[in-house]
């Protein structure tokens, strides 16, 4: 067993190559992929390596690279496609919704699009507009889509490797602040073994309250939880790995024996993926819950001026105090 | 059915192009069945490529008929959704010659991405035409194999199909299938309206820059919905081709003839590696764009009597008949097998069942999904709690 130490980046960029080696239909296409290696350099030495046949550079037009990448995928190939920022997602939304999403069902099965779509998201690095959105919501709410996010190296690595196996159309978000952080990973591991794609889990276990997140979030939850252990109070967070579907089980057990939940995102609240799993709690845990379900997220704005993102990002004061609420009731 | 000739691939500047009037410029219309039913032996494009066919007498007469089956099933498609047994239909009316000319020209390994318009190529393709009729019935929202026909589903979204067929044709290249005379070649259709679309702009760079076999077939049909086609562009669609750097050439969508040799040329370019084009069909809608429409608020009759002297089936009639090519034996037989499908097709759609309600969850995700799983099982018992009662 080799481990390593990387980080999200780079584990993904080995993920990456490993699913490149692993399927001659695999072709990587975006904007600046090829011999940039990506503006986060997550394709690093791709091209060099595989070829400008597999590692392509399109041409700067999202609707473009998705909508070419539905026909590359009906034509047999298994298409990554990378959105270059979150934000930059928008011009694709029309192909993604209506056409990634509604192949297989409008063709009753005939037609797969296995496709991945890599979208850098979430703030935190201090970017001009466009540049640090959260976006999951619009595609968990897209029957069709399947939608993940990987907080951690190992995750990385395995998930979009998953991903790319997947016959589904997977929408992979990549939490970009949390790109340099470094952590093991097994590069040998048999997939077949490996943690399933649409699976929760528990990052680190506790008693006394569950905090959920997902993406750059589980690192804060999972330092809030580091902080809060220090004044006696042991929280359990979950990192939900899957964003649609949702994968709540252990989220309920967790919740039944904790009684309080607070949902962590990063997007705005009003209709985000925190209501979701507020209602689905609240509908199966409704007898064991000492508080209501509460969300930390970003507010209802527009994502703010760099030099106000920290106010506006949920940090680990703001989970700790939303803790504490739940404890008010 | 009808094989026939490719276009020449010989250049020649020899015959001057001809000119004709149309609704934006003055277009070169590339033509080979005038509307009175005179042939052209050749006609030279644009760019010097010589266009002609070489049908034979029994090759003809598979296009006529080709033409009017096209016609009269549509004719019944709507009319059984002035019946209320299609909630919409959209009519072909008029632009069968564009569709069975460009698709009797795909070989066999060509793959076509359709719009919702194209029963005509759907036929051509040796799909069972009761298949669009269950889309627009409502039974269904795809219907064929698109790998097994070479058939995309319908498209609604104007233009989207245009990347996937780029895609497509991107895949083709990649697979190494192309630069052979048994390469394969992709067709997107598309109209005069996408042709405004981000899309299919997006999908001429893409064509262009990735050397796709590709060709671009713009129906023109003069109208999206009620916006003319000056409200789409202020030059000649076809001379759009040339800022995306590939060829783009005018035939007139009205002739069998010149549909099919002007896109079995371009087809077999692409298949040869040499890359997309572009070919702008004039024709016109002679119907309503869907049944829902009404015409009559947008255009005037003067306009539709003008283009009812184009038509593409009479002028191939007149042909076939001063050529005698057919006889009146065989106008009659053909319009029996016309009036006999559409007899059998009508009984069809007629006969088509509702989906089981619980289907609706089937083939959301290939793997299922969890969420899916709960829904429909709750779903299936709340159906059940009605059982026995009078609801």
């Amino acid at each position: 067993m080799a481990t390593e130490t990387l980080t999200i980046g780079k584990a993904l960029n080995v993920g990456l190559r490993r699913a490149l080696e692993n399927d001659p239909k695999v072709v990587i296409m975006g904007e600046d992929v090829g011999k940039l290696g990506g503006v986060f350099r997550i394709t690093d030495g791709l091209q060099k390596d595989f070829g400008d046949q597999r590692v392509i550079d399109t041409p700067l037009a999202e609707s473009g690279i998705i909508g070419t990448a539905v026909g590359l995928a009906i034509r047999g190939y298994r298409p990554v496609c990378e959105i270059q920022f979150d934000g930059f997602v928008y011009p694709a939304y029309d192909q993604i919704v209506s056409q990634v999403a509604k192949m297989h069902y409008r063709s009753r099965g005939k037609l797969r699009i296995p496709m991945v779509i890599r979208i850098p998201f979430g703030g935190g690095i201090g970017a001009v507009e466009h540049h640090s959105e959260s976006p999951e919501a619009y595609f968990s709410h897209t029957a069709g889509l399947k939608v993940v996010s990987c907080a951690n190296p190992q995750d990385a690595y395995v998930m979009i490797q998953q991903a790319i196996a997947s016959d589904d159309p997977v929408v992979f978000l990549e939490p970009k602040r949390r790109y340099w952080e470094k952590g093991p990973v097994d590069v040998d591991a048999p997939l077949a073994d490996a943690y399933p794609l649409h699976a929760a889990r528990v990052a680190r276990p506790g008693t006394d309250a569950t905090l959920l997140a997902y993406g750059p979030m589980v690192r804060t939850c999972l330092d809030a939880a580091t902080a809060a252990a220090e004044d006696g109070r042991e929280l359990e967070v979950i990192d939900l790995r899957t964003l649609s579907p949702l994968d709540l089980g252990v989220v309920y057990e967790s919740v039944r024996r904790t009684g309080r939940a607070v949902v962590v995102h990063e997007a705005p609240s009003n209709v985000g993926l925190g209501a979701e799993i507020a209602a689905r709690i609240t509908e199966e845990c409704f007898y064991s819950l000492e508080a209501p379900v509460l969300r930390v997220t970003g507010f209802d704005t527009p994502y703010p001026a760099a030099r106000v993102e920290e106010e506006y990002l949920p940090d680990l004061d703001r989970v700790l105090d939303a803790v504490d609420r739940t404890f008010g009731w | 059915m009808a094989k026939g000739d490719p276009g020449s691939t010989t250049r020649s500047r020899r015959a001057a192009p001809r000119s004709r009037k149309g609704a934006v410029g003055d277009p070169e219309l590339v033509q080979l069945l005038t509307p009175d039913g005179e042939r052209v032996d050749s006609v030279t494009g644009p760019d010097g490529t010589v266009y002609r066919v070489d049908f034979t007498d029994e090759e003809y007469r598979g296009l006529y008929r080709d033409l009017v089956l096209v016609r009269k099933l549509d004719a019944e498609a709507t009319a059984l959704q002035r019946q209320g047994e299609l909630g919409i239909w959209a009519s072909l009316l008029g632009q069968e010659a564009a569709q069975v000319g460009s698709g009797r020209a795909l070989r066999p390994q060509d793959m076509a991405f359709p719009t919702y318009r194209e029963h005509g190529v759907l036929y051509c393709r040796g799909i069972d035409p009761i298949m669009p009729l269950g889309l627009f019935r409502g039974v269904d929202q795809g219907g064929w194999d698109p790998n097994e026909f070479k058939f995309n589903m319908y498209t609604i979204v104007i233009g989207a199909q245009t990347l996937h067929a780029t895609g497509y044709a991107m895949g083709v290249a990649m697979d190494g299938r192309t630069g052979t005379d048994d390469g394969e070649a992709v067709i997107a259709y598309f109209g005069d309206g996408a042709s405004s679309q981000g899309d299919v702009n997006e999908a001429f760079v893409w064509a262009g820059v990735f050397n796709a076999p590709l060709v671009f077939f713009c129906q023109n049909n003069q109208y999206a919905i009620s916006e003319p086609l000056e409200r789409q562009t202020r030059i000649p669609l076809y001379q759009r081709a040339a800022g995306f750097g590939f060829p783009g050439v005018r035939v007139d969508g009205n002739d069998v003839l010149a549909s099919y040799a002007v896109t079995r040329h371009a087809l077999d370019n692409a298949r040869h590696g040499q890359g997309p084009s572009l070919i702008e069909a004039y024709t016109y809608r002679m119907g309503a764009h869907t049944t829902s429409d009404d015409p009559t608020r947008y255009r005037i009759a003067s306009e539709v009597e003008a283009w009812q002297a184009k038509d593409p089936i009479a002028r191939m009639k007149a042909f076939l008949e001063k050529q005698k090519i057919a006889d009146a034996d065989f106008f009659a037989e053909v319009d029996e097998q016309a009036k006999r499908e559409s007899v059998h097709l009508r009984e069809r759609v007629l006969a088509m069942p509702d989906p089981e309600p619980t289907s609706l969850f089937d083939h959301v995700y290939p793997n299922g999904s969890p969420l899916l799983d709960q829904q429909r099982e709750q779903f299936s018992r709340y159906l059940e709690s009605f059982e026995g009662s009078a609801h």
